[in-house]
């Protein structure tokens, strides 16, 4: 059975002028031991599918549609039912590794919480699987650092411990917002071959969501484009980074793709912004910046284009770039 | 900030509340200044301790005085005392605090730590000092008052002042060749002038509150001069007898400070939205 | 921590004698010989040089200031020129009253405020939250004299449940003494605990929107959980500083809330030494309730380290 399908997800977030959506009709699928990758500007609604996944979107928010783990709809889960999942059997490490470490607890206890919480380990025994974990993730001395406070380690090791939390009960899911976005290059560059080395170790579906296009390109099975909330084009990485069937997708990654291969390429710059989810124009979202634009994308929103039979976009006239 | 046809007022409630009440707590006292129901220095024993009635809104006192007027009296000094303290604080506690971030160096040093000293001698304390040295009376209490607020002002003058001193728009001036003092009064005192308003307000309400308890005390304002805490302190021994005469005097004080209160938050809103959607 | 505690120790001790400096010599240029106000003008010159050498008062000010200060240590603080008692024996008598008061101001605006806080944090944007807000400005605003005397309308006048004032003494029983310091707590620490329970909620909403307590969540711990482990610890930091500011206020509406209800503790003392110009007990006193602040400001300081372990390993 497929470990994750969304379906359908649309997200609204209250603001003081009425409910927002951020998050139209998205669907994914992520197989076991398989990475998916979602790229797209800052504001796209990544964030905020990755949390509706794990079911901890901010107060007020409310999401439609489906959320099937292993056949079991997430979105229709109790609280106490995902309590019991979350850090269990879906994972989550955040962009800040700064700041989502609890400064005022040690590094070793934040990690054996969750041991404690879901495998009923003892805190001596849960600590000792904690020091194997900081161990695995690369920490130097992992039994002393147990001892350690957040504000005593670097940027890079912090997240090593916030991977190292994340990976505590060996979850199916591992969701990664952005995990080295805060990080210097090297550091980013050794924390995705950790994270690629881990996902074979423990067998773990990986859902990768980064700004890094030579990131999710080396290390992603599957990419997912968004824009505007909405899903652009999604398929098998190599035929997606080959293809670029959506304008956007396109000029994601920019006019040259030589520029592609090297390292730490970021999204390239496309005229004009994104639109806020309240002015959305009718039609296809992304027509205001499109090369391509024609009338019908002002009226009509586009339906899926299958470029083959595992990779579609969202566009009326897809197809490669230039 | 603009505060154009667009400004939405129903988004200011604290501002409009509090603003309205020091206008009326205002009016009060500029009326007192021409007229009060009855003079406030009348005795009329024969009138004494009454209730309230059509005649004395909020009946007399143990001498026969109207409670109302003496109210309206009082709010006067409460006022002055607010101005003078506040402003003995900000005058030299602002100067002291921007000598401390334009120089750095010793003086800061110098005026923090006569911060970290003040504040070991709480503002009823230093009074009760204050006052045993130089006798009771209204003035040393406002001085006592105005002492305390002096760090209080110093130290945030010199937070605000010290991030303005780092912005880039400083470096042209400094390289325009102005000197330190110019650039003081034209740029950073400009920049931090909300928020001293801001404090400002708070401190006045803490100052009319202070003075009301040393008045209570016995060590403020002396008669004849009527005053919020005086009337309490006064009503006191009568208070199985007339016990309005124990409400009406610290409810001016409860409304005034609410009052004034509620404008330093409804500023602080109107100057700082961020901070406004942060804590709502 | 241990480098910590003795750096924070030894900005007490200057504080401390700076204080004392400052009080002694605001004292020593009054006018007024403190061997006249006991003997009255009248008296002899022979009795009051006499005096005066019993007191010490015909030696060098930096000598007697030595001595005074010492006597902070010894417990000899010298003679109250009205009470002719060693002023150590008054204030230990008028501590008796003092310090429970206190102590019991303190424990109850504690108790009121932080779960106040925590309910309105937990009831965000609702009524509830409103109510403690409202409570809060409440506090603010309303003088803890006049609620004492509110109070007193209220349970003695009208309803006759507690003494009006005075205080039976602690020999005739705990039950009288503990009944006469209700009311006087009461109003210290209600208006007290309004203020603490705005700040605690703020605290608490600010911890509650750190991204670690998103780190909890997502390792499964209940919103309740994550409450209680990972959100009031660090709410508790800026709770502590504005405990220990409040302690200072609390001293000083001591001082006021003794005089509403006669009680005989500290506050009434000093208030009586001043009309009486005794100025030995206003000078002890002074200097005692300053150093209790101070002292209360480096326990802050220690249990800031205790609760952030960034300032213990905090090193110049
Ligand atoms: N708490 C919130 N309240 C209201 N709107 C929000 C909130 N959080 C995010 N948004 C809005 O929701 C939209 C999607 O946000 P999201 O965080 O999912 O974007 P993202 O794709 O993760 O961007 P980034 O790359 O910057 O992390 C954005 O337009 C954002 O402004
Ligand atoms: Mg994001």
């Amino acid at each position: 059975m497929t470990l994750l399908a969304v379906e359908g997800l649309t997200i609204s977030l209250p603001t003081p002028g009425g409910p927002l959506r951020v998050v139209r009709d998205a669907s994914f699928a992520l197989e076991r031991r398989q990475t998916l990758g979602i790229v797209g500007e800052s504001g796209s609604g990544k964030s905020m599918t990755a949390l509706a996944i794990i079911g901890l979107l901010p107060a007020g928010a409310t999401a439609a549609g489906r959320v099937m783990l292993d056949g079991e709809d997430l979105l229709m889960a109790s609280e106490e039912r995902l309590c019991a999942l979350r850090g269990n059997r879906i994972a989550m490490i955040f962009q800040e590794p700064m700041t989502s470490l609890n400064p005022v607890h040690r590094v070793g206890d934040q990690v054996a919480e969750g041991l404690i919480l879901h495998r009923g380990l003892d805190r001596a025994a849960a600590l000792a699987e904690a020091a194997r974990l900081l161990d695995r993730v690369g920490i130097a001395q992992a039994g002393a650092r147990l001892r350690a406070y957040p504000h005593e380690l670097s940027g890079g090791q912090r997240q090593r411990v916030m991977i190292a939390l994340a990976l505590a009960c060996r979850p199916d899911l591992l969701i990664a917002d952005e995990p080295t976005s805060a990080l210097d290059v090297t550091v980013q560059a050794q924390i995705i071959e950790l994270l690629r080395g881990l996902i074979d170790d423990f067998g773990m579906a990986l859902l990768l969501i980064s700004h890094d296009l030579a990131v999710v390109g080396e290390i992603a099975d599957r990419v997912m484009v968004m824009y505007a909330g909405a899903v652009a084009e999604e398929g098998p990485t190599a035929a997606l980074y080959a293809v670029r069937a959506h304008p956007y997708t396109q000029g994601l990654f920019g006019a040259l793709p030589d520029r592609l291969a090297r390292k730490g390429r970021r999204l390239a710059a496309i005229p004009g912004t994104v639109p806020l989810a309240n002015e959305l124009p009718p039609g296809c979202p992304f027509h205001g910046r499109c090369p391509k634009a024609a009338p019908i994308c002002r009226e009509t929103p586009p339906p899926w284009a299958s470029h083959a039979a595992d990779h579609r976009a969202r566009c009326y006239f897809p197809g490669a770039a230039r | 900030m603009s505060l154009g046809p667009g400004f939405g007022w129903h988004r200011y409630p604290a501002l409009i509340a509090g603003a309205a009440v020091t206008l009326v707590l205002v009016t009060l006292a500029a009326v007192s200044l021409a007229w009060t129901p009855y003079p406030v220095t009348e005795l009329v024993i024969a009138r004494r301790l009454q209730g309230p009635s059509a005649a004395h809104w909020l009946g007399t006192d143990q001498f026969g005085r109207d409670v109302l007027s003496m109210l309206m009296a009082g709010s006067r000094n409460s006022i002055a005392v607010g101005f003078v303290a506040v402003g003995i604080g900000l005058t030299l506690g602002v100067a002291l605090g921007m000598l401390a971030a334009a120089r750095r160096g010793l003086i800061d040093e110098a005026v923090m730590r006569l911060g970290d000293f003040t504040f070991a001698f709480p503002a009823v304390l230093s009074a009760i000092m204050i006052t045993a040295i130089a006798g009771p009376g209204a003035i040393n209490a406002i001085i006592a008052i105005g002492i305390f607020n002096i760090p209080v002002f110093a130290r945030l003058a010199r937070g605000a002042a010290l991030q303005v001193w780092s912005r880039d728009f400083i470096l042209a001036a400094r390289a325009a060749g102005k000197s330190t003092f110019r650039i003081t009064l034209e740029h950073v005192l400009p920049n931090v002038a909300g928020l001293l308003v801001v404090q400002a307000t708070i401190q006045f309400a803490l100052a009319i509150l202070a003075e009301a308890s040393l008045a209570y005390l016995g060590l403020g304002t002396q008669p004849p001069n009527p005053s919020w805490g005086k009337m309490l302190n006064e009503a006191q021994t009568f208070m199985s007898r007339a016990p309005l005469l124990a409400v009406f005097p610290g409810l001016a004080i409860a409304v005034a400070v609410l009052g004034i209160n509620l404008l330093g938050d409804g500023l602080r809103d109107l100057i700082d939205p961020k901070l406004r959607r942060a804590r709502a | 921590m241990i480098q910590f505690c003795l750096r924070r120790l030894a900005t007490l001790c200057v504080t401390l004698i700076a204080a004392s400096a400052v009080v002694f010599v605001v004292m020593e240029v009054l006018p007024g010989d403190p061997a006249v106000v006991m003997l009255g003008t009248e008296a002899q010159p022979e009795t009051l040089a006499a005096l005066r050498k019993q007191l010490g008062l015909d030696r060098p000010a930096p000598e007697r200031y030595v001595t005074w200060l010492a006597g902070f240590v010894t417990g000899d603080l010298g003679l109250s020129q009205t009470y002719r008692v060693p002023v150590s024996e008054l204030i230990a008598d008028r501590l008796a009253i003092t310090g429970p008061l206190a102590l019991a101001a303190i424990v109850l605006s504690t108790a009121i405020a932080l779960p106040l806080g925590l309910f309105a944090a937990a009831r965000h944007r609702r009524l509830g939250d409103a109510g403690v807000m409202a409570f809060g400005q409440l506090g603010l605003a309303v003088p803890n004299f006049w609620f004492g005397l509110l109070l007193v309308l209220v349970f003695s006048i009208s309803l006759g449940w507690l003494p009006a004032g005075g205080f039976p003494g602690w020999q005739g029983g705990i039950g009288p003494a503990m009944r006469a310091l209700i009311l006087p707590a009461v109003a210290l620490a209600l208006p007290q605990a309004a203020i603490l329970a705005r700040v605690a909620r703020s605290a608490i909403l600010d911890a509650m929107a750190e991204d670690y307590v998103r780190t909890a969540r997502a390792k499964g711990l209940t919103r309740r959980a994550a409450l209680w482990r990972h959100v009031l610890r660090n709410a508790m930091i800026p709770i502590v500083t504005i405990m220990g500011l409040q302690f200072s206020f609390l001293l000083a509406g001591a001082i006021i809330i003794e005089n509403v209800f006669y009680l005989p503790g500290l506050g009434r003392l000093v208030f009586q030494a001043i009309s009486q110009r005794d100025l030995i007990v206003v000078k002890d006193i002074v200097v005692l309730l300053a150093g209790t602040v101070v002292f209360i400001n480096f326990v802050v300081d220690l249990l800031y380290a205790v609760l952030d372990p960034r300032l213990r390993s905090f090193r110049t």
